[in-house]
């Protein structure tokens, strides 16, 4: 399985998601930079966090026009597996690839701990391997991280069980403590915390290194299963 | 050379009549000097040139004396003092390179931007050595948290340091942050940056080979920071609020821009020389390059790429605007440098080239408006040894019997009340604005003694930290220098680490006021000796002076940032308490010493009398002790005890550890409430498991270190019994909230 870890001008969780797939599952990882045009070699595409373009003018808001971005439409579309992760969450809604929108934290500040999350869907590809309702430790950084959609969406959201994580204390003042969400095919996840940032006991949580074991799974059933037929 | 000056500029002429050198900070003797080594008198370019080379920030005038006494080289030091930072060997052909610098005097008019860009400075110091930055801290002063002013600066101040390290990445992993009215007004803010290096990826601030280019890169110069060296060179007063104009904008994006850059091309080969553009922006790095190497300079400030228009030769050579570096590269490798910056959307210019006559020119609509000696601008800036004399509170001091307060028997509460302290309580507040886990290296957070920051691919880890209390340098200089070193080193072995060599940043107030030079002398001959004693050389650092409010000097506060290497990640320890039942022993001996400490500032309401005695021997012996039982893996938690004393360390470690502990104070002839609060030095807390402690406890006998078991750990209360009575009796979890919640609150 081969991963991509999207660079854009001002990540700074690309390494972290490049080691965490290297030391986690040890399957082949490349950095993408924002101005590449073809993805097809990839099978799981991964926009990391950090401040793309400054996070100026509206986080996400100039991403989005990276020559990158129209591929990973076209990945998505393909069912091929997107997961982004903090400014790349933002980065994803802004591209419309995943709905509702990201504000500033109810703090108005910056907030990096700690966080409990739920798991309110194991089955989705990312999150196979946790037990429905487990409750897992991983971090959170973000000083937008606040999530919002209109009512209809959220009840979408809620019917076609795209809620995938919801926070059991609410940082940040996220509607109905959504902390990440999928489209609804469930091949494309965003989510505030960092799951890279939670591979290792030295570094607090190993909680995270399930959602990379999950999408190695996911994709391992599917070849195989293929190769089967 | 032109006389031709811009509108508005006076000419030489009008410089020596007006004496306009003087608005400068230049003084009549020092411009007696500047035209001696001109031939002529100065045009404006040339002595805005000259007074920012020979303000007290670049060239250490008022200091220089003194920084002569710091043990400077040791086995492990690849380059001390002189470089952006300086560098130490960590094995492996690995090296850790690091650095502290002050932005007082910026932040103090602009807050957010004061502190972002002193940030932004620090870390460029390290990237312009080829490493690549891994952690950032700070250590932090503020007037007493109560004032709008006071919470406006210390608000802004965090978000500025967060606003810079989060966006950038570079996890802020620690520091500290100190509240007392003696910085009313005059902020510290020292912000620290370490990196890592290979050992044949260090680069040097020279322009070597006669005819290479020398390339500017980063955004283009604006007229934001115009004399800001200065500026950091002079007192605040009320009219330092006219001079915001001095003080810089930053850009963390444009900065990452530049690091990554930088860094690729770095790691090319092709740089023959690097520097960054901080305090004197254009004029400092040109010059100190040129210097180094021995050659001169000429630079095309047509070429200087401009955010503003009509910018004159004055303003581009001392504009201060950030994230700026010059390098120089052989003609032949100018392509392949040029591709770096462009993919990376980095402005790349050629704004000049290495010369043979040991002179910087400079070159603006084809004319030369400025033309002078290297040497007189780097080396000639005549250095001063400022008169010294023992102020009167020193003497007064020395009859204070500070034992001499009532017994306070309410321990509970004085617990609460010094546990309360803004400068003791739990600093969430601050560090949850900071993201101190970026880079997944991040093995210890924020809040325990020192942090530790893992070297990836390796069994080795950095523990770091930022240490001084200016109360204790203050009632004594010299003890307060060696209690400053010596408290670091602790910090550094109770996270399991092995001190290597230490930074400072030196703030004082007015070098001008023999009391205040008095304070350095003595402050720096005791940090010396205890660096000497410590095996910790300076590797590097800086001083801020003239660090004065209308009401006077602020506490003399020279900050050690010290960084230890840890052999193996196992050897890791923190200060919390990990298992009922664990042992806990108290190293080192307590006298009645409350001269300078927190219980008497917050109980007693003075800071007076003598601060605790330190002997440096006792003090190496516990920390080879310490370092060794971390090592051994017979330790569970350590901490060091500093501000609050015993009572302060248990409930910390408590806290931390969300253990409770029952603790008896041996009969002694000391008073409880003193033996709590009591803050003598060389003091360590230690917990291990009951089938250890016999052993880790021979192991310190063995180092001569006094240590004695105090209790267990055990329930959820802290309970310390003294003379048969439980003189404290609380709930960890109401201390912690006593302590937690005293920040938010304030700054609500």
């Amino acid at each position: 399985m081969k991963f991509a870890v999207l660079v854009f001008p001002g990540s700074n969780c690309d390494i972290d998601c490049y080691k965490a797939v290297e030391d986690t599952l040890g399957e082949p990882v490349d950095y993408v930079w924002h101005t590449a045009t073809d993805l097809s070699a990839y099978d799981c595409i991964l926009v990391p966090g950090g401040f793309s373009y400054g996070d100026y003018l509206r986080c996400g808001a100039i991403s989005r026009f990276a020559p990158v971005m129209a591929e990973v439409a076209k990945a998505a579309e393909a069912g091929k597996f997107v997961l982004g992760i903090c400014n790349g969450f933002q980065i994803l809604t802004e591209a419309g690839l995943l709905p509702g929108t990201l504000r500033r934290n109810m703090s108005l500040k910056f907030r990096c701990h700690d966080t409990l999350l739920r798991v309110e869907n194991n089955g989705n590809p990312f999150t196979k391997e946790y037990a429905l309702g487990e409750e897992i430790n991983i971090p959170i950084a973000h000083g937008e991280g606040n999530y919002y959609c209109d009512e209809t969406t959220l009840a979408k959201l809620q019917a076609n069980g795209q809620i995938i994580f919801r926070y059991v204390n609410n940082p940040n003042g996220s509607l109905d403590d959504i902390a990440g969400i999928s489209n609804e095919r469930g091949n494309v996840v965003g989510m505030m915390p960092h799951p890279e940032r939670a591979v290792s006991s030295l570094l607090g949580s190993e909680d995270g290194k399930k959602m990379f074991t999950s999408i190695l799974k996911t994709w391992r059933d599917q070849h195989e299963s293929a190769s089967v037929r | 050379m032109s006389q031709q000056v811009s509108a508005k500029e006076p000419n030489a002429e009008q410089i020596a009549e007006q004496q306009i050198y003087k608005q400068m900070g230049v003084s009549d003797s020092e411009y007696e000097l500047i035209c001696g080594f001109l031939g002529r008198k100065p045009n404006y370019t040339e002595i805005g040139v000259f007074s920012v080379m020979w303000s007290e920030h670049c060239a250490y005038k008022n200091s220089k004396p003194l920084l002569r006494r710091f043990p400077t080289s040791g086995p492990r030091v690849l380059m001390g003092p002189g470089e952006g930072a300086g560098i130490v060997d960590i094995g492996d052909n690995q090296a850790v390179v690091f650095k502290i610098e002050s932005h007082n005097h910026p932040s103090a008019v602009e807050p957010y931007q004061g502190a972002a860009t002193g940030v932004g400075g620090i870390i460029r110091d390290i990237f312009s050595m080829g490493a690549r930055p891994i952690a950032s801290l700070n250590s932090l002063r503020f007037g007493k948290l109560e004032s709008d002013r006071v919470k406006y600066l210390f608000e802004h101040v965090v978000s500025g340091i967060a606003g810079y390290g989060n966006c950038i990445g570079i996890p802020t992993v620690g520091g500290e942050v100190v509240f007392d009215e003696s910085y009313d007004g005059n902020p510290l803010v020292n912000a620290m940056c370490v990196g890592l290096i290979d050992h044949d990826k260090i680069q040097r601030g020279v322009a070597k080979g006669v005819g290479n280019p020398v390339f500017y890169v980063g955004p283009p110069t604006g007229r934001d920071g115009i004399h800001g060296a200065t500026f950091a060179s002079e007192e605040l007063t009320e009219e330092s609020e006219a001079k915001r104009t001095a003080v810089q904008v930053g850009d963390p994006f444009m900065e990452k821009l530049v690091m990554e850059a930088c860094l690729e091309l770095i790691d090319t080969g092709i740089v023959l020389g690097i520097q960054d553009m901080g305090a004197a922006g254009l004029t400092c790095s040109s010059a100190e390059m040129a210097s180094k190497a021995g050659n001169g300079l000429e630079l095309y400030l047509d070429a200087v790429p401009q955010r503003e228009e009509g910018m004159t030769a004055y303003e581009m050579m001392l504009s201060e605007s950030q994230e700026r570096m010059l390098f120089v590269v052989e003609p032949k490798d100018e392509a392949q440098a040029r591709e770096i910056f462009e993919r990376w959307g980095v402005i790349c210019a050629k704004v000049g080239k290495v010369t043979d006559d040991g002179r910087l020119k400079l070159i603006h609509h084809g004319e030369v408006v400025g033309d002078m000696p290297v040497t007189a601008l780097v080396d000639e800036c005549p250095i001063y040894n400022k008169p010294s004399s023992v102020p009167a509170y020193y003497e007064e001091n020395a009859n204070i019997d500070t034992l001499r307060y009532e017994e306070v028997r309410d321990l509970n509460g004085a617990l609460d009340q010094v546990l309360s302290s803004p400068s003791v309580a739990s600093k969430a507040w601050v560090y949850n604005q900071y993201d101190y886990m970026v880079r997944t290296s991040t093995a210890v957070r924020p809040g325990s003694d020192a942090a530790v920051v893992t070297v990836h691919g390796t069994r080795k880890a950095l523990a770091m930290t930022t240490d001084c209390n200016g109360r204790f340098v203050y009632l004594d200089p010299e003890i307060g220098g060696k209690i400053a070193v010596s408290e670091a080193a602790r910090n550094i072995v109770c996270s399991g680490a092995e001190p290597l060599a230490i930074t400072d940043n030196l703030n004082f107030g007015s070098p001008e006021k023999p009391d205040i030079f008095w304070q350095m002398e003595k402050a720096v001959d005791g940090m010396a000796e205890a660096c000497r004693v410590l095996d910790t050389p300076v590797i590097g650092g800086n001083v801020s002076l003239y660090n004065e409010n209308s009401k006077g000097a602020i506490y003399p506060t020279p900050v050690v940032g010290m960084v230890g290497l840890v052999h193996d990640t196992d050897h890791i320890t923190t200060q919390g308490f990990k298992n009922e039942g664990d042992v806990v022993l108290l190293l080192g001996d307590t006298y009645g010493e409350l001269g300078g400490s927190e219980f008497q500032a917050v109980v007693h309401g003075v800071t007076e009398g003598r601060p605790p005695q330190l002997d440096l021997n006792k003090e190496k012996s516990l920390i080879n002790a310490v370092l060794k039982a971390t090592q051994s893996g017979l330790v569970q938690s350590a901490h060091d005890l500093s501000e609050g004393g015993l009572a302060v360390a248990l409930a910390e470690s408590c806290i931390s550890g969300g253990l409770g502990a029952q603790v008896e104070l041996h009969a002694s002839d000391l008073r409880a409430d003193i033996a709590l609060f009591s803050e003598s030095q060389s003091r360590i807390l230690l917990s291990a498991s009951p089938n250890q402690a016999d052993e880790l406890e021979q192991l310190i006998i063995q180092h001569g270190v006094p240590v004695r078991v105090i209790g267990r750990v055990e329930g959820k209360d802290l309970v310390i019994h003294a003379g048969g009575a439980a003189v404290v009796n609380r709930p960890v979890q109401e201390l912690k909230q006593v302590w937690e919640d005293v920040i938010p609150c304030l700054m609500k």
